[in-house]
């Protein structure tokens, strides 16, 4: 295995991590004011769907991401007003979204199987940047979704930690009866976090439709919204983690089939398990982690705010 | 209590996960093929025609193509009515379905997938006035046929010309399961890439899913990383061919026509269809001729397999080499597995002029001389 190759797995990892990295993103958000939403898939599809759809007929990408975006965020609200709302179980209201997204997404994509893309986030490699030796290849060489998934990581990390709609968004997950003693109004915070995470989910089902592998098929997603969830927790409630955990998530999924066709007498199976080992190590690990150091899961995720219950 | 919630909350993540991966393996068997004689069967005047699916009509490959067949059917034959079950699984869950279908009235029932089986036999005994077609499977009944198509054949072609196109000698092969099915199509592939380029060696990354285009795109540039100049695959999308197209190198493609989504890659394809089938089987139940058959469909059949037309890109003289090959195949005088055919480790499987036989086809879990991988024990 020369250097080269070594890159081309580096460079495919980053771009097999991006729209799990999407989705962990608006996860995070959603989970940071203290709500859990188990319904990335259903969203990442529905995402997906739209996105090729009006990409495709209006031939323009941007479009189809906007649109993505939107149509992510509006599966979110369903699931914002059954909890927030009605308080019901987080839990039963996001696998019923997943369930919800992934009929839906079938249904709207039934005339759009078979059909090639009119318009793509292709590859555009960043001037000057882009000719750095090894980094260059891995980071600047990629479509334009990958380079915005980074200012995004950063965008997140300094509104999150330095600014004041940040600590508000923080203070819901962990103490929302304090955020709503001080006037704040707990139940905006809490549905502007639960849409805009659904808005990055769209967008990585954006990322599937648009620049991964642009094209639709039923199911598309293949369970990256679940991983994404499961990312969460490795990051720790952290964007830049996140970027951490989607990646090195992608690169070992890339590593998997590089040695495949290296010919590397590996179990086929096993490598195909990898990804998901490191899943489960890495649950492992941050759940220890959070415990001992007291840090990360907001203290009222899951909950249902209530005034009268305060 | 706060503990126990967020306890309560990783479980169901790693729960997730869990179904998630079982999930992912609970589609991997599709249709295998063959069997024995029965009678016939009676027709009222509108014929009502069922197809039980194991997948999406979505998937642009294996379910897609059966479902273009029941159009086909519904387009060219009047006093057809048909409908559709999708995702059914291999499970006790088919046999409700075929049971509720048959008590529904329908007269035609086909399942395409190779777990249906021993239910289908089940309940072809239990509606004895109900004719059944499965696909892929090898047992028959009275009311019971098979049927499948030998797509080896057009695999033998699409090989040729992978492996006169090949400027590195290495072809790229995505596969989802090691199934016969699989291997044969692999296999049949290598040899005709063989037959024009003896040095010609075919890799196969297993992507373990028919259907995760995202996947397929990473295992397509992982082939072409390995120096694969021709990729060919035995999944559902196209999006390998799209990543043939992005970087440069060719493509041959599988199950329906896919040179719209690379057209300046894809060489040829294999193509079935099943819709000539479908009204034939009709037509008999209606005439009251069907009997159970074991139909194995090759080129010479109509359609049921086939190639694509050749792109530009290959050129005339060679077209005419593979269409002498093509013809030659539908005349019976030449089969694609004709001895010598050594394995990976150098054993003789099919010796000097011997053909392989269909059980040997249908069943086959060994790969030829010059495929690079190996195949998962399942």
């Amino acid at each position: 295995m020369n250097l080269n190759y070594l890159i081309a797995i580096l460079a495919s990892g980053v771009v097999a991590g991006t729209p799990i990295l999407y989705a962990s993103l608006g996860e995070v958000i959603t989970e940071r004011a203290g709500i859990l939403n188990l319904g990335v898939e259903g969203m990442m599809l529905v995402g997906a769907v739209s996105a090729f759809y009006v990409g495709t007929f209006s031939q323009n990408k941007w479009l189809g991401l906007l649109v993505a975006i939107v149509a992510g965020g509006l599966m979110a609200l369903i699931h914002a007003v059954i909890t927030i709302a009605f308080r019901a179980n987080q839990v039963a209201s996001g696998l019923a979204l997943t369930i919800f997204g992934t009929g839906l997404s079938a249904y709207l994509g039934r005339t759009l199987v078979g059909i090639p893309p009119t318009s793509t986030f292709k590859t555009v490699p960043l001037p000057g940047l882009s000719q750095i030796p090894i980094i260059g290849k891995i980071l600047f060489n990629q479509d334009l979704m990958v380079y915005l998934s980074v200012i995004l990581v950063i965008v997140l990390w300094f509104v999150f930690y330095k600014t004041k709609a940040g600590l508000l968004l923080r203070a819901a997950g962990e103490n929302p009866s304090a955020v709503d003693a001080l006037g704040h109004n707990i139940f905006l915070v809490r549905y502007a976090a639960v849409i805009g995470g659904g808005m990055f989910a769209g967008a990585g089902g954006a990322y599937l439709s648009l620049a991964y592998s642009p094209s639709w098929v039923e199911n598309m997603s293949a369970g990256r919204g679940w991983i994404a969830v499961a990312l969460v927790i490795f990051a720790v409630w952290d964007p830049a983690r996140a970027l951490l955990g989607a990646w090195l998530f992608g690169v070992i999924a890339s590593l998997g089939l590089h040695l495949q066709a290296l010919g590397v007498m590996i179990p086929s199976y096993f490598l195909q398990m990898l990804p998901y080992i490191f899943t489960f190590i890495v649950l492992v690990i941050t759940t220890r982690e959070t415990k001992t150091r007291r840090s990360g899961t907001p203290a009222a995720l899951g909950i249902p705010y209530s005034r009268e219950e305060r | 209590m706060k503990l126990s919630k967020k306890i309560s909350i990783s479980t169901l993540v790693f729960v997730m996960i869990l179904t998630l991966l079982l999930s992912g393996c609970s589609q991997s068997s599709k249709p295998a093929a063959t069997s024995d004689q029965g009678s016939s069967q009676s027709a009222g005047q509108k014929i009502k025609v069922a197809f039980v699916y194991v997948g999406p009509v979505g998937d642009f490959g294996y379910t897609y193509a059966q479902d273009q067949g029941r159009k086909y059917l519904e387009s060219h034959m009047k006093n057809v009515e048909t409908t559709y079950v999708e995702n059914i699984p291999e499970t006790a869950d088919c046999e409700r379905t075929f049971t509720d279908l048959a008590q529904k009235g329908y007269n035609i029932i086909f399942g395409t997938s190779y777990g249906y089986m021993d239910y289908m036999k089940d309940v072809s005994k239990k509606f004895p006035n109900v004719v059944f077609e499965h696909c892929s499977g090898y047992k028959t009944t009275a009311n019971l046929g098979t049927y499948f198509n030998r797509d080896y054949q057009a695999r033998y072609l699409t090989g040729m010309v992978a492996g006169k196109y090949t400027k590195s000698n290495i072809l790229g092969f995505l596969a989802p399961f090691g199934t016969p099915e699989v291997i044969r199509n692999i296999d049949a592939f290598t040899l005709g890439a063989q037959s024009v380029n003896p040095k010609v060696q075919v890799k196969v990354v297993w992507t373990n899913s028919w259907n995760d285009p995202a996947t397929e795109k990473t295992a397509a540039n992982s082939l072409i990383d390995a120096g694969a100049d021709v990729l060919a695959m035995h999944v559902d999308s196209p999006s390998f061919a799209q990543t043939a197209q992005d970087r440069g190198v060719l493509a041959i493609g599988h199950d329906s026509d896919m040179s719209k989504f690379a057209p300046n890659s894809i060489l040829v394809g294999d193509v079935s269809n099943w819709g000539p089938y479908f009204v034939q089987v009709v037509k008999e139940v209606m005439n009251k001729t069907w009997k159970p058959t074991q139909y194995f469909g090759g080129i010479k059949d109509g359609g049921v397999i086939d190639i694509t037309p050749f792109s530009s890109k290959v050129d005339k003289d060679f077209q005419a080499i593979v269409n002498a090959k093509r013809q030659d195949i539908i005349d019976g005088k030449f089969v694609p597995f004709t001895g010598p055919v050594y394995d990976q480790n150098g054993n003789l499987k099919i010796k000097d002029g011997d053909k392989a036989t269909d059980e040997m086809l249908l069943s086959i879990n060994w790969f030829v001389k010059g495929v690079v991988g190996s195949i998962p024990k399942s």
